[in-house]
């Protein structure tokens, strides 16, 4: 396989994600609402109830919604990479997963188009949210929305790579709503997307330390710092860890060999 | 039979040209405890039409499996035109195009998107899937329907667009595994017939799993798995005659009777 057709198999995949998303208008919508609701209704009834002090990367004293802006659009990541990982196991139950794994490219590369094309609808969708937000007063520089573009692949692909890690795990699409519960709600909400973590440590010093490890807070706060033309570099250094362990455990867990594509067939 | 069988796998193992397009030594395969396939060996030439009969449950979806390499196979070799599938699976499922049992196509895109997708899997650009996606789906007398959803296919439509899609990066080993369950017998015929001809004409290797007997005509060659284990192989008159039936139908119920005696269940 040469180089040319390694981009070639990219494009196809990337082309089928984007198709398929344009096809499941629901999918698109909801996958805007959910935030929209955040900001909108959320935020405005804290509005008065939660002052934000001056934290970097802010420079001044911020209303509740800025504050909670950059988290939403970790939101939308979140709840993409896990949609993707959805489609995963729905492919795998349909069979057309079968397609992706009898091509002649190796099998982390099928993977890793497949976390790409996931980043590439995720980013576009968060830039959509980013658009309508600044309607509501989230108005970041404009060189934010250049900088955030680095930020939004890196947390994608963090995101998309967990996602890929719970889908080679996932027996049945039925397990999946326990997964929503079990890995979305707690990952959002020990997180620094809603709360300040000055505050959360002040609250309880074990959730604040929950909210460190949580790979979440750290693509909320590489996308904060982004969007205001600064650099987090803890968080991004974090965030790379994390991208290169779940690609790992995800390539493994799709290995013919040891990873459970071969103890499922058990069942068949 | 089944000594024959046994004897041959204690023969040194054949040189494999890299002509043949599928060769399988000694494999066997278990799920834990559950044995599903037991030293399996044989091969599918250029334009061998080769039947895999087996009833649900004889190992033949786990056998395509390894042979795709949705699994990997712990014992045994699995050579498709020379190349060990797990050694170089890359040049190996280059040259093999599968019709899996369960339908595969992606039901919200049209006829031809989900074909350029498969092309691109293949590392085909647009411009030379086109003429390729063209010319298969014209074939299977598709070619109208190409903008079409493939949710408003039928069944036997869906099945054929498959066959294109297997057929799209030209292999030269084609696997179906049971293709015409749920048809009708015209789609049934239909499809038997064009892989049939593909086989002729191009000298395709095909292996044509399925528990229908009637889908072994006189020319080709016929492999009965039971229970994890081939009973008999070769030629369609040829086990017919060894197992000293009149036609196919009393030669497979003859060997499986004999098999369940052999395994003497309590």
């Amino acid at each position: 396989m040469t180089v040319g057709q390694y981009v070639i198999c990219l494009n196809g995949v990337v082309r089928r994600e984007a198709l398929r998303w344009f096809n499941q208008r629901g999918r698109f919508i909801s996958a805007l609402v959910r935030p929209l609701v955040w900001l909108v209704i959320f935020a405005a009834g804290f509005h008065f109830v939660l002052g934000v002090s001056i934290i970097p990367p802010y420079e001044t004293y911020i209303p509740y919604e800025v504050y909670i802006a950059p988290g939403l659009v970790a939101m939308i990541q979140l709840f993409n990479g896990m949609q993707s990982s959805l489609s995963m196991v729905y492919d795998r139950e349909m069979g057309s997963m079968k397609t992706l794994l009898i091509s002649p490219f190796p099998r982390w590369y099928l993977l890793l188009a497949k976390l790409l094309a996931g980043v590439a609808v995720s980013v576009v969708q968060s830039y959509i949210f980013l658009a309508i937000a600044w309607f509501w007063e989230i108005e970041p520089p404009l060189s934010g929305y250049l900088a955030v573009l680095p930020a939004l692949i890196l947390s994608g692909l963090m995101l998309g790579a967990l996602g890929l890690v719970l889908s080679s795990f996932i027996r049945q699409l039925e397990n999946f709503a326990g997964v929503m519960n079990f890995v979305i709600f707690p990952m959002f909400f020990t997180s620094s997307a809603l709360y300040p973590l000055w505050r959360v440590q002040e609250a309880s010093l074990p959730l604040y330390w929950l909210c460190q490890i949580n790979p979440f807070t750290h693509a909320t706060e590489l996308i904060r710092f982004a969007l205001y033309d600064k650099f987090n570099a803890t968080s991004a250094a974090v965030l790379v860890a994390y991208t290169i362990v779940f690609m790992i455990v995800a390539v493994i867990g799709y290995d013919p060999a040891r990873g459970l594509m071969a103890r499922r067939a058990g069942a068949e | 039979m089944l000594a024959d069988i046994a004897s041959a796998s204690q023969r040194p193992a054949p040189v494999v040209s890299a002509e043949t397009p599928l060769r399988v030594e000694g494999l066997s395969h278990a799920f834990g405890p559950r044995k599903v396939l037991q030293n399996i060996e044989f091969s599918v030439e250029r334009g061998d039409f080769t039947v895999l009969l087996g009833l649900n449950g004889a190992g033949k979806s786990t056998l395509f499996a390894l042979i795709t390499r949705l699994y990997h196979n712990r014992t045994g070799r699995i050579l498709i035109f020379g190349e060990d599938i797990r050694r170089n699976p890359s040049a190996a499922l280059k040259r093999m195009g599968v019709v899996f049992q369960q339908p595969t196509l992606d039901l919200d895109l049209s006829v031809e998107q989900n074909l350029f997708y498969h092309a691109s899997l293949h590392g085909l650009s647009r411009r030379v899937a086109e003429p390729r996606i063209a010319a298969e789906l014209a074939r299977v007398g598709l070619a109208s329907r190409r903008r079409d959803k493939v949710r408003q296919l039928s069944g036997g439509q869906r099945r054929r667009v498959e066959l294109a899609r297997a057929l799209v990066h030209a292999p030269e080993l084609l696997l179906l595994d049971e293709p015409t369950v749920g048809l009708d017998i015209e789609s049934r015929y239909f499809l038997l017939e064009h892989v049939r001809h593909l086989c002729r004409e191009q000298g395709l290797g095909v292996l044509w799993a399925t528990h229908l007997i009637d889908e072994a005509a006189e020319d080709a060659k016929v492999i009965i798995l039971h229970k994890g284990r081939i009973l008999a192989q070769g030629a369609v008159p040829e086990v017919t005659r060894a197992a000293g039936a009149t036609h196919l139908k009393g030669a497979f119920e003859q060997l499986i009777r004999t098999a369940g005696e052999g395994e003497q269940l309590p």
